[in-house]
């Protein structure tokens, strides 16, 4: 599902992001990328999403080839790729359910549509007494919950997610870490990003491990059930 | 070659996302929607739309009103046309009757609509009460003007051309010393209105030019108003046609706003001119009365403002929307 071969980022003025990193994830895998801040976990994601480019070697999702694609269709291809940020990156004008429907909106379905796969999304993430609430009333997982729906409302085969953990405490981790396990177990290829070993340690999944932007270590033992 | 490459392009796009091909009553309806959420966003700030509309609307009312004046000016003119008048002197030898039997001759001329004569004691009587010479004309034995007829030529001959053909046949007539066509300052006039047209074209080219600014720069403001909503837009998967949208209804919306204004502008001035001018008419004898913005120019200035807003909108949102990328 994602292929890396060789990849570099160099960013102007000379400084890696990623060094020569090779990696392969199976459709219906589910990832965990760690290492230390700044060792290119970010900057790993921003490649798959598009939101940047490499400066060597291939990266392909779902059998495109990112590095031929014009910029007219990086719109197309991150309806594929449902991000979730650590800073949520919410709309704070706009109710919940509005968050939520924006990638059905984007993509232009219809307004019945839409309801109905908006509030089965927040129904998925325990937040639909809260549709019509703004964000900012939430507290951060309940926050961050919004950001996973509208991340996989439009049914995107892969998911990223940045450091989903990284403000919440313990049991909202796990509370969110079991939510990343539901879509895992119907199929999305998940990607996670995070520096919580702790949390990662007992939940047997595959994990890569950057350190100083290249790849470091690939553990991949266990397969997905 | 191009036409192909975009073409596969196309299709490759459609390969990635099959939800992408829409019909074309949702595509409808979003427009719709969009229209009317961009317009709601425009009455959410009452006071800062109402000014930018009101700018848009003197920058629209200074021109249209001017144009309005200048055609109400060239109707008076086209009047005055008609009026045009050839005067013919007769020679001192002619005798009164004989210049009443010209007259009569011309009367039954098809180029000519009516024939005034005044007589050489006729004239000399007005000139008596009017310069106040009438001492130094008592002194004097014999009538020194000529009788006079004021030839008014139907309108078909009262163009410049006909007219000055009319002109010509007139002046061989032998009793006639001097023949006139008093379309001389009609013509001026006509030249004046030339260039007034062209002082109202470039003002409005100019006026149209800084409506262009206002608009595109208050979208400016508001693409950096809405920075963090672009940039989630585009990071889940809206496409630069999507994320435009709204701005370039904004836009439209500005100048049609701007053009119904500017409109009312125009309207009310001639409404406080309307009595004073109709004075002034009577003053004249005239029927003249000012006409307003009529069904078609009102559909110009509208139509046109529109395009301005679209325009300008379009301007600012090519140029600042490429900046704004998610990191």
């Amino acid at each position: 599902m994602i292929h890396f071969d060789n990849v570099t980022k160099r960013y102007p003025g000379g400084h890696e992001g990623l060094s020569n990193v090779s990696f392969h994830i199976e459709p219906g895998e589910m990832v965990f990328l760690t290492g230390h801040s700044g060792a290119g976990k970010s900057t790993l994601l921003k490649l798959i999403g598009l939101l940047e480019r490499s400066t060597r070697g291939q990266v392909r999702v779902a059998g495109r080839n990112l590095t031929r694609l014009s910029r007219g269709q990086i719109p197309y291809h991150r309806r594929e790729v449902g991000m979730i940020f650590q800073d949520h990156r919410l709309l704070y004008d706009r109710t919940v359910f509005d968050n939520v429907a924006m990638p059905l909106v984007v993509a232009g379905l219809g307004h019945l549509e839409i309801g109905r796969r908006v509030r089965a999304a927040l129904d998925k993430v325990g937040l639909l007494s809260k549709e019509k609430e703004l964000p900012i009333t939430l507290s951060g997982g309940e926050q961050q919950r919004v950001g996973i729906a509208r991340a996989v409302v439009s049914k995107p085969p892969v998911v990223l997610a940045d450091e989903p953990t990284g403000n919440l405490d313990p049991t909202l981790s796990r509370e969110i870490m079991s939510l990343f396990e539901q879509f895992n177990d119907v199929g999305v290829t998940l990607l996670i990003a995070t520096h919580d070993l702790n949390l990662i340690s007992r939940m047997n999944r595959r994990i890569l491990v950057l350190d100083k932007s290249r790849l470091a270590k690939d553990s991949a033992a266990e397969v997905p059930c | 070659m191009i036409g192909k490459s975009r073409k596969t392009r196309k299709k490759s796009a459609a390969n990635i996302s099959p939800r992408s091909t829409l019909r074309v009553d949702v595509w409808l309806m979003r427009h719709l929607q969009v229209a009317l959420a961009s317009l709601g966003r425009l009455v959410r700030t009452p006071l800062s739309t109402l000014m930018t509309i009101l700018v848009i609307g003197i920058a629209l009312a200074l021109p249209s009103g001017l144009y309005l004046l200048l055609n109400n000016a060239k109707t008076l003119s086209g009047n005055w046309d008609g009026a045009a008048s050839i005067s013919l002197f007769m020679t001192q030898e002619t005798s009164e009757q004989r210049a009443e039997q010209i007259a009569e001759q011309l009367r039954n001329d098809p180029a000519i609509l009516k024939v005034q004569l005044i007589s050489r004691t006729a004239a000399l009587e007005e000139f008596r009460q009017l310069s106040g010479f009438a001492d130094v004309l008592d002194s004097i034995k014999d009538n020194p003007l000529p009788s006079l007829l004021i030839v008014e030529p139907r309108p078909e001959h009262a163009e410049p051309i006909p007219a000055e053909a009319l002109l010509a046949r007139l002046r061989k007539i032998q009793e006639v010393e001097f023949a006139q066509l008093d379309l001389e300052w009609v013509r001026r006039f006509h030249a004046i209105t030339e260039i007034a047209q062209r002082g109202v074209m470039i003002l409005a080219s100019l006026l149209g030019l800084s409506v262009l600014l206002i608009v595109g720069n208050t979208i400016r403001l508001e693409i950096q108003n809405r920075h963090a909503e672009i940039e989630i837009t585009k990071l889940i998967g809206g496409t630069n046609a999507f994320i435009r949208r709204p701005f370039l209804y904004n836009g439209a919306w500005y100048g049609l706003f701007g053009g119904i204004s500017a409109w009312l502008m125009v309207a009310v001035s001639l409404l406080l001119l309307d009595n004073p001018v109709a004075q002034l008419a009577g003053l004249y004898q005239s029927g003249f009365e000012l006409r307003g913005i009529d069904f078609s120019t009102l559909i110009t200035l509208l139509g046109g403002s529109t395009v301005l807003g679209l325009t300008g909108s379009w301007i600012a949102v090519g140029r600042h929307l490429h900046q704004i990328e998610p990191s």
